[in-house]
């Protein structure tokens, strides 16, 4: 509310963000943290003070316009402040993921070529001093946390207070000293380097991703206006400090927003803290939505039968309407009624227990959330969004705008970015918040972002009708159909996973005439299927086999293709036939990874047989397969596996089942 | 690393003895129950701001000695001297105010309590004002709380368990719950402490969890340890000097490397054959 018309002022780096905020949101709240207890506050001139004495402690210690400085630890004030401290000099910082090995820091530490590091405890110290020698840039690490570090050798080790004490001792020995540092953030530019974020990186070694001043002030001021942030907002910082989305949600928009930051204890005790500050704006990968929720319904097990009976009766009206309420569409007033005691009987209390009773905004990204779930949030009213974003892009790609949801797209092109679908099906976007390139990675850059500023995500996607992103697969795994059709595995895989009795799902068509797949039925949901029907059955082998499965199974792979013929792009990948395999896919076989991700070449190469029975009409076939048992010894499975035509639908259809035949 | 100073040197000394001096001397102790020689005429002493630990095989003596350190046994004969002063007999409680804490073999904590209050309850030494004022709960009953509380979050700070902070301790793992009984011990903020077996019945992780916690009490507070373990790896880790019992006499007391390689230590720990 406060300040709205100072809201349009436009900066170019954080440091001048943080002078002005002391100025207009002098004394209001800028960060909080709990210790020993209490939630302790600093205004934003108090930040102001502590960054501004940190900073010229820093430049003391020896920092100059240009370094880079590792930060590294879980979220506390003071590496917040560092931030802020290091940019004021035109320094860099670079945050590192905390919990990351010695040998991957001490890559990354000295691809930076770092000169310091401002760490959190005696943890890193040790993990620093370790690879010291690795990374010969580094000079000098400031830590916060100084228990157990008292008899370490101090001449390159200094506590961040008494750097500050050095900093604050020079600011009172002379009034030049404040006007230096201004002078100092007077010089930075927007189109500076601001930060350096490592990707983590399935593969390969971790990338420097460089963003500047600009890409992070305006994608921010974006972000903000999209979800009409401003210096009310509350917010918990616990995801990494390295990870691009709280460097732009804890710290660049709250520095353009001016709102709260709220540290947590530790970070064992996020929950209980985020319920203390009940965050207005929150952000959250599935995962945590999941847990929280898991932990809730263990409880309710628990609960008496009266309060669970009023639990499922209310979630289940809120199913019915709640999202609709949400939505603003058009409830008949006895539901809206009956809602509203819900909301005082069950839904209120039950977004007090996980710390949402304020929240106004909250997003998920990082990977796809079940409908299930997303709608689950959704029908007890909490305006839980799906964002879309990279390192590269300083977070924003897509994002739901409030009242128009979708469970399985991920949104609309956030302001000021411009998305494009390449032939091959890559999402391509452009805009302001676009990186410079990777450190010291020209090839990865050129290889990432076109000479006119495109950058290719390496997920393919589609817009749908109404011009929201839909991300069916990773770029590098969609194929192409003969007659041209783009085919995403992974997209009709998922389509198929979403029924309780298929686990796994192997879809073939690349090259292909059409789309065919290998089904792993669910033991136990099909199991608990044959208990209630009489059907016995020795082994899985045997269950999968049994025609009336195979029943089941084609039902919903008809239920599937039908889902698939609805949208224009997937239209072609229905699955025409298939068949279910005589085994479990098992990651002893190498048949899955580790992580449950189906390995597509091995399998190929390993049911060569299978596959070609499945695109030469045949209607069964014999294999014999070799299998690695739980107790490691090898044996094999013989089986005559029948394969099934399935029902496909829309115009796409016919010519291509005659030129399978 | 570069531990080029003892900082323990550093510190200063409230109650007169330098670090290094002894602390707490046992004189000739004997400790009989009936018939039975729990202790022989033990002689050991441990100094300020040493980590001195107790080993022996079962039944060699360790937890009875351990009893006699603070009072809870009375021995026949010898003495005991305390930062100076001998005494002859004392209360538990005497010894508790006299700046001696200790945990227990077996967790002994309230377990209905929270993390909070059980270690709370540690502070009641230094709790002066009397159970009238603390029922008014208002001015110095109100400060004294509120100074009291800061230090017990400073140790719940220092342990690590805020996480744990307001759960009642009896739901609590084994491993937690030993950290919270070192965090009462800590409360009273004692000279010495002991403590008996803090690794029993851990997993190596919170093995080393513990002896960081013992080794950064020791140098952060300056506190004096004396500590019975079997697990001989964390011992000959963490301790300064190591006294040897075997039953209830004492075969063995020096730094560990001179320890490990005494004929006779070896010996009662893999047994010889007469």
């Amino acid at each position: 509310m406060l300040a709205k018309a100072e809201a349009g002022d436009t900066l170019d780096t954080f440091p001048k963000y943080l002078v002005l905020n002391a100025k207009r949101f002098a004394s209001r709240p800028a960060m909080r943290h709990k210790d020993l207890g209490i939630w302790q506050g600093w205004t934003w001139k108090q930040q102001l003070d502590e960054v501004r004495s940190f900073a010229v402690g820093l430049s003391a210690v020896g920092l100059e316009r240009g370094d880079k400085v590792a930060v590294v630890g879980s979220n506390r004030p003071r590496l917040y402040w560092s931030f802020a401290a290091i940019q004021s000099l035109g320094g860099i910082p670079v945050p590192v993921y905390a919990d990351s090995v010695a040998e991957e820091m001490a890559y990354v530490l000295d691809h930076a070529e770092v000169r310091f590091a401002v760490v959190e405890d005696q943890e890193q110290v040790d993990k620093l001093l370790s690879i010291s020698e690795k990374v010969p840039s580094l000079k000098d690490i400031v830590y916060d946390e100084a228990r157990g570090l008292r008899d370490y050798d101090h001449t390159h080790l200094h506590s961040f207070e008494e750097v500050q004490a050095k900093g604050r001792a020079a600011i009172e020995a002379s009034e030049e000293t404040v006007a230096r540092w201004q002078a100092a953030v007077d010089l930075g530019r927007g189109t500076d380097l601001g930060v350096m974020l490592y990707t983590s990186g399935t593969t390969g070694r971790p990338k420097g991703v460089m963003l500047s001043n600009d890409n992070l002030v305006k994608s921010a001021l974006h972000g903000n206006a999209f979800d009409r942030l401003g210096p009310d907002e509350n917010i918990i910082a616990y995801l990494p400090l390295a990870w691009v989305g709280d460097h732009v949600f804890s710290y660049t928009q709250s520095y353009t927003a001016g709102f709260c930051v709220s540290c947590p204890e530790s970070p064992e005790t996020v929950t209980e803290d985020r319920r203390e500050i009940a965050p207005t704006y929150f952000f959250a990968p599935p995962r945590v939505f999941e847990g929280l929720l898991t932990a809730m319904m263990v409880r309710m097990e628990d609960a008496g039968r009266l309060k669970k009976r009023m639990f499922d009766h209310y979630l289940a009206l809120a199913r019915r309407v709640g999202e609709k309420i949400l939505n603003g569409e058009r409830v008949p007033l006895l539901d809206r009624m009956r809602y509203f005691l819900g909301e005082i009987l069950v839904y209120g209390p039950l977004k007090n227990r996980m710390g949402m009773t304020r929240l106004r905004v909250a997003y998920t990204a990082g990977e796809a959330i079940g409908p299930e779930l997303f709608r689950f949030y959704r029908s007890i009213g909490l305006n839980l969004k799906q964002l879309y974003g990279q390192t590269e892009a300083c977070v924003y790609i897509t994002a739901q705008p409030d009242g128009n949801i979708r469970a399985d797209t991920v949104g609309i092109p956030s302001p000021g970015v411009e998305i494009k679908i390449a032939e091959n099906g890559e999402v391509l976007y452009r805009s302001e918040g676009t990186f410079i390139g990777y450190y010291k990675n020209e090839e990865a850059t050129r290889a990432t972002k076109t000479p006119d500023g495109w950058v290719h995500t390496g997920d393919a996607g589609f817009i749908d009708g109404e011009g929201h992103l839909k991300i069916i697969d990773r770029a590098k795994d969609v194929g192409k159909l003969q007659n041209g059709e783009l085919f995403a595995p992974k997209y009709v895989e998922n389509t198929l996973k979403f029924f309780p009795d298929i686990k796994e799902v192997v879809a073939f068509g690349d090259g292909r005439a059409f789309c065919a797949a290998f089904i792993n039925i669910d033991l136990q949901s099909v199991g608990s299927w044959a208990e209630r029907h009489n059907v016995s059955y020795a082994s899985y082998q045997d269950l999968a086999g049994h025609p009336d499965v195979y029943g089941i199974i084609a039902s919903h792979v008809e239920a599937a293709n039908r889902k698939l013929s609805e949208e224009p792009m997937m239209a072609a990948s229905q699955i025409r036939r298939f068949l279910v395999l005589h085994k479990e896919l098992d990651a002893d076989d190498g048949e899955l990874t580790r992580t449950q991700k189906v390995r597509r070449s091995f399998i190929a190469e390993r049911y060569g047989d299978l596959i070609e029975a499945l695109y030469d009409g045949s209607t069964q076939k014999y294999v014999e397969t070799e299998m690695t048992f739980e107790d490691g010894r090898k044996g094999s499975v013989r089986a005559t596996v029948r394969i099934v035509d399935a029902k496909v639908f829309g115009s796409a259809a016919a010519p291509v089942r005659e030129a399978a035949e | 690393m570069n531990r080029h100073v003892d900082p323990r040197q550093a510190l200063p000394q409230p109650d007169g003895i330098a670090t290094g001096e002894v602390l707490l001397d046992v004189r000739n102790v004997s400790l009989r129950f009936g018939g039975v020689k729990a202790i022989t005429d033990i002689s050991f002493d441990i100094r300020k701001g040493e980590i001195r630990a107790i080993i022996g095989p079962n039944g060699a003596g360790k937890t009875s000695m351990l009893n006699v350190i603070n009072g809870f046994y009375t021995p026949q004969e010898g003495s005991i001297v305390f930062r100076g002063k001998e005494r002859k007999k004392i209360a538990p409680y005497e010894a508790a105010a006299s700046g001696i804490a200790r945990t227990f073999q077996n967790v002994a904590l309230f377990k209905g309590m929270s993390t909070l209050d059980n270690i709370m309850a540690g502070r009641t030494l230094a709790m002066h004002r009397n159970f009238f004022w603390q029922l008014i709960y208002y001015g110095p009953a109100l400060r004294e709380e509120i100074a009291n509380r800061r230090k017990v979050e400073e140790i719940i700070d220092f342990l690590e368990i805020q996480h744990i902070r307001k759960v009642p301790v009896g739901r609590l793992p084994y491993g937690l719950q030993k950290r919270v009984e070192l965090g009462r011990a800590l409360a009273a903020e004692p000279a010495l402490l002991l403590l008996d077996e803090p690794m029993a019945g851990m997993n190596l992780e919170e093995k080393e969890d513990m002896s960081r916690f013992i080794l950064d009490v020791n140098s952060q507070f300056g506190t004096t340890i004396a500590l019975i373990e079997h697990d001989m790896g964390v011992v000959m880790d963490i301790s300064d000097r190591v006294v040897v019992l075997d039953y209830g006499r004492k075969i063995g007391d020096g730094t560990p490397e001179e320890v490990k390689s005494s004929q006779e230590v070896i010996d009662a720990y893999l047994g010889v054959s007469h």
